[in-house]
């Protein structure tokens, strides 16, 4: 008996006829839909088509908010009645809104709370209801970033709340609409008065997917929505070589004071963090051969755009005199890249965007090329390693399975590793992805997300980065005998609240090994023209602390392993040294970040000036990040325009 | 006389509120709908409350017809898309490929030579993936060319290509086990 696809079409073709009452309902429903729609046309937006008992209300304001928020002019007057709306419904799901001062201001649960959800989130009208719950709990610790914001306590309550509320929305009810991005976000840090608030207390974050956003956006011709820029995210994308920490300490901090570049009345303080950096600075270099599966099953958003964009993140963890090389199979193997040094990200990143899917996987020759090339780029104390990458389909030229293991055990011994990287579900074979990364001495992995590649290719493939320190957390107290204002830039969503620096319980960021992370603060000086707040008229007399310290630096972090943790700390002087490269292409940045994000602060200070600081700032720059990053502003600067 | 009119024209007089248009291209478009659902889910029932879904959807749909590409295409990706959705709200594929197992027993009671036939088209399609399943449905359902069914799906024709051997192997893995 002969199975094949006509049978299977002469089947699939013999489908059986609409049954004519079920198709009058759908056409009379359609028609129904579509008189409704031309009646107004702002209601008919549905976002499903089940009924609406008892999520009528929630669903309303959420799709409401969702268009106010696609509009950049949230605050905006206009929208007040549409915040208290929001309100009245948020409110009961709130159960510490009525105790305001006990507010968490644990922002990293804010921006957890923001990332997206998985796509399949049920939208039964239960679930919708109990979703937002935690949202919204999460949404008044925004509120608690911005500190002394301008406007009335209430509006500063309620507006991050709704930002929180709305970055939900999209995620929770999946409307099949484009547009479904959320970011987490809060509003700009304002300038805070010493006197009144004198201590500011935030976790480090070395997050840095806000800077590849702005870029994605950039390169696709359209400047980033604010609320996609976390500056200093921009800033800490960037590696920069501050002093090592001495041989006993887990990190160091530097602190550099120099003149605002935007402002001639205030200052900048820049502390600059750099981790120890273990054993691994004396690794030898690296060759790679990434052997990627292009089969006609990679495409899917889940593999080869991820597969690409995972790879992608290995280059910044290697060094200058480390190599790289593609080989793909399907159809024909081949290779698409010869040996690059790492340096050369652009042709690495070109090769890597020409990847296509497409064609069936039959590569005679896809691993042995692979080793090949391996062994061709692996001088005497090098390390070799090829990175299978498939979502399953090891038709890689050697059909039996035991044979393929036995090549890869001897390619082992002759000083060529194999990890092997999944992606994808479906024909994901797991167990030989295993057998065959210990045959090669290497690691089977299973990528499903950015995040997941990061933490496998960036955390563990060259083992530069384990983390050294747990839950770091930034304290500063400025003096106000000398510091009259101050303004961290960027950390919106890291702000902590005062007590949780020295509660254990409270997470904070972590830092890795070798890994830097830079925070920066405006400050101005009593009495100076740029003071931005009047002295209150019945405030307290002149402060009693004098001193010439600008403030005192507290640090603390948990060593990993550890529940106890450690607290560092350094004064403030107000020396000015001459701000190193590093320093300046630092706030070259934060310039950068907050031109996007409104330039509230900059003045007349603008692109040029931005560009200029950061072309000059670019020092060694082995890897091309910063080059990269004048292209960008140049780019943002035409497209502002 | 709006009988004669292509979809597209039809499409883009409805998307600008024209009623009369609106009803001729629902009514033209209703059984190849209910059709490829069928062809998706692989259950009766399961069909219709689909094709209405997407029905009473499609004015607001509409909104964002552009002309682009055939308008028969569009309407594809948007049955598709809609499948897609319900898959998710099943929760698993799993009970999407049950569907195929609830309409074969409720066909249970047809002439054995049909049946003999269904069941085998059960068991194929149930153990297709989903993506071969929807490119399945287009190009031997729908009969669209590899291009127009790379187009509905979003996926290169080479993908589709790729994708319609490898049902060819595995309906050939499966006629190799029925001879056992």
């Amino acid at each position: 008996m002969s199975r094949d696809l006509d049978d299977l079409k002469a089947a699939l073709q013999a489908a059986p006829t609409a049954d004519p009452a079920a198709k009058a309902e759908a056409l009379r429903l359609a028609m129904e839909n579509f008189d409704r729609l031309q009646g107004s046309t702002d209601k008919a937006r549905l976002m499903d088509d089940r009924p609406n008992a008892g999520r009528g209300s929630i669903s309303g304001v959420l799709a409401m908010l969702k268009k106010l928020t696609s509009k950049p002019a949230l605050a905006a007057t206009t929208s007040a009645v549409a915040l208290i709306a929001g309100m009245a419904v948020i409110l009961p799901l709130v159960n510490r809104m009525d105790a305001p001062e006990s507010m968490a201001a644990d922002a990293v649960a804010v921006e957890e709370a923001a990332q997206p959800a998985p796509m399949d989130v049920p939208v039964a009208s239960g679930t919708v209801v109990a979703e937002v719950a935690p949202m919204a709990k999460a949404a008044p610790e925004g509120a608690m970033t911005r500190m002394a914001a301008p406007e009335s306590a209430d509006a500063m309550l309620m507006e991050p709340m709704m930002e929180a509320a709305v970055a939900a929305a999209p995620d929770m009810l999946a409307p099949p609409m484009a547009d479904t991005e959320a970011f987490a976000n809060a509003p700009a840090n304002p300038v805070m008065v010493t006197a009144e608030t004198p201590v500011s207390t935030f976790s480090i974050d070395v997050d840095t997917a806000s800077y590849a956003v702005v870029r994605q956006s950039l390169n696709a011709g359209f400047l980033p929505d604010p609320s996609m820029v976390r500056v200093e995210e921009m800033v800490n994308y960037f590696p920069y070589a501050y002093p090592a920490p001495d041989a006993d300490k887990a990190f160091r901090p530097t602190v550099t004071v120099m003149p605002t570049p935007w402002n001639p009345g205030t200052r900048l303080v820049h502390i600059g963090i750099q981790g120890a950096l273990p054993e691994v600075d004396t690794r030898p270099p690296l060759n790679l051969v990434f052997l990627i599966d292009t089969s006609g099953s990679m495409d899917d958003p889940a593999k080869l755009p991820l597969l690409r964009q995972s790879l992608a993140l290995v280059l910044p963890q290697l060094r200058a005199q480390d190599q790289v090389a593609i080989v793909t199979y399907a159809g024909s193997a081949g290779q698409v890249l010869p040996p690059t040094p790492a340096s050369d990200r652009a042709a690495i990143m070109a090769a890597l965007d020409r990847l296509a899917a497409g064609g069936s996987t039959a590569g005679a020759e896809g691993i042995a090329l692979a080793y090949d090339v391996a062994q061709g780029m692996t001088a005497p104390g090098e390390v070799s390693r090829v990175l299978l990458a498939t979502d399953g389909d090891f038709n890689v030229g050697i059909n039996d399975p035991e044979a393929l293991k036995g090549f890869i055990a001897d390619q082992r011994k002759a000083g060529v590793y194999l990890s092997v990287l999944g992606f994808g579900r479906g024909n994901l074979d797991d167990a030989t992805m295993q057998a065959l990364a210990q045959n090669g001495n290497g690691m089977a992995t299973y990528i499903d997300s950015l995040s997941e590649a990061r933490k496998v290719l960036v955390d563990q493939l060259t083992g530069a980065l384990f983390p050294i320190a747990d839950n770091v957390k930034i304290q500063v107290e400025w003096n106000p005998a000398t510091v009259a204002e101050y303004r961290l830039i960027g950390y919106e969503t890291r702000a902590l609240r005062r007590e949780d620096f020295n509660n254990d319980k409270v997470d904070a960021g972590d830092i890795g090994a070798g890994a830097q992370v830079t925070a920066i603060y405006e400050i101005t000086a009593p009495g100076s023209a740029a003071l931005l707040n009047d002295p209150l008229r019945y405030g307290s007399a002149a402060p009693a602390t004098t001193g010439a310290e600008l403030g005192f630096l507290r640090l603390r972090h948990v060593e990993p392993g550890a529940t106890e943790s450690q607290l560092q700390e350094t004064a403030i002087l107000p020396d000015m040294t001459k701000p190193g490269p590093e320093a300046r292409f630092a706030v070259a940045m934060a310039g950068f970040g907050q031109m996007l994000t409104g330039a509230t602060y900059l003045g007349d200070w603008g692109w040029d000036q931005a560009i200029a600081l950061a072309q000059d700032a670019r020092g060694e720059d082995p890897f091309g990040y910063r080059a990269e990053a004048v292209t960008l502003m140049r780019l943002a600067q035409a497209l502002a325009q | 006389m709006l009988m004669d009119t292509p979809d597209e024209t039809l499409a883009t007089a409805a998307a600008q509120g024209d009623r009369a248009a609106f009803g001729v291209l629902i009514s033209r478009h209703y059984d190849r709908v209910q059709g490829l659902a069928w062809r998706l889910t692989g259950n009766t029932a399961e069909a219709q409350d689909l094709a209405q879904d997407i029905f009473a959807a499609l004015p607001v749909k509409l909104r964002h017809w552009r002309a682009e590409a055939r308008f028969s295409t569009w309407l594809y990706r948007v049955v598709v898309n809609a499948a897609h959705d319900q898959r998710r709200r099943q929760a698993t594929r799993t009970r999407a490929a049950d569907g195929w197992g609830d309409w074969e027993i409720a066909r249970q009671d047809e002439i054995v030579a049909e049946r003999a036939r269904l069941d085998w088209l059960t068991g194929a399609m149930a153990r297709l993936s989903v993506e071969l399943r929807e490119t399945v449905a287009l190009v031997l359902g729908e009969e669209l060319t590899q291009a127009q069914a790379g187009e509905v799906l979003g996926v290169s024709e080479g993908t589709i290509a790729w994708r319609m051997a490898e049902v060819k192997k595995r309906l050939r893995v499966m006629a190799e086990q029925e001879a056992k």
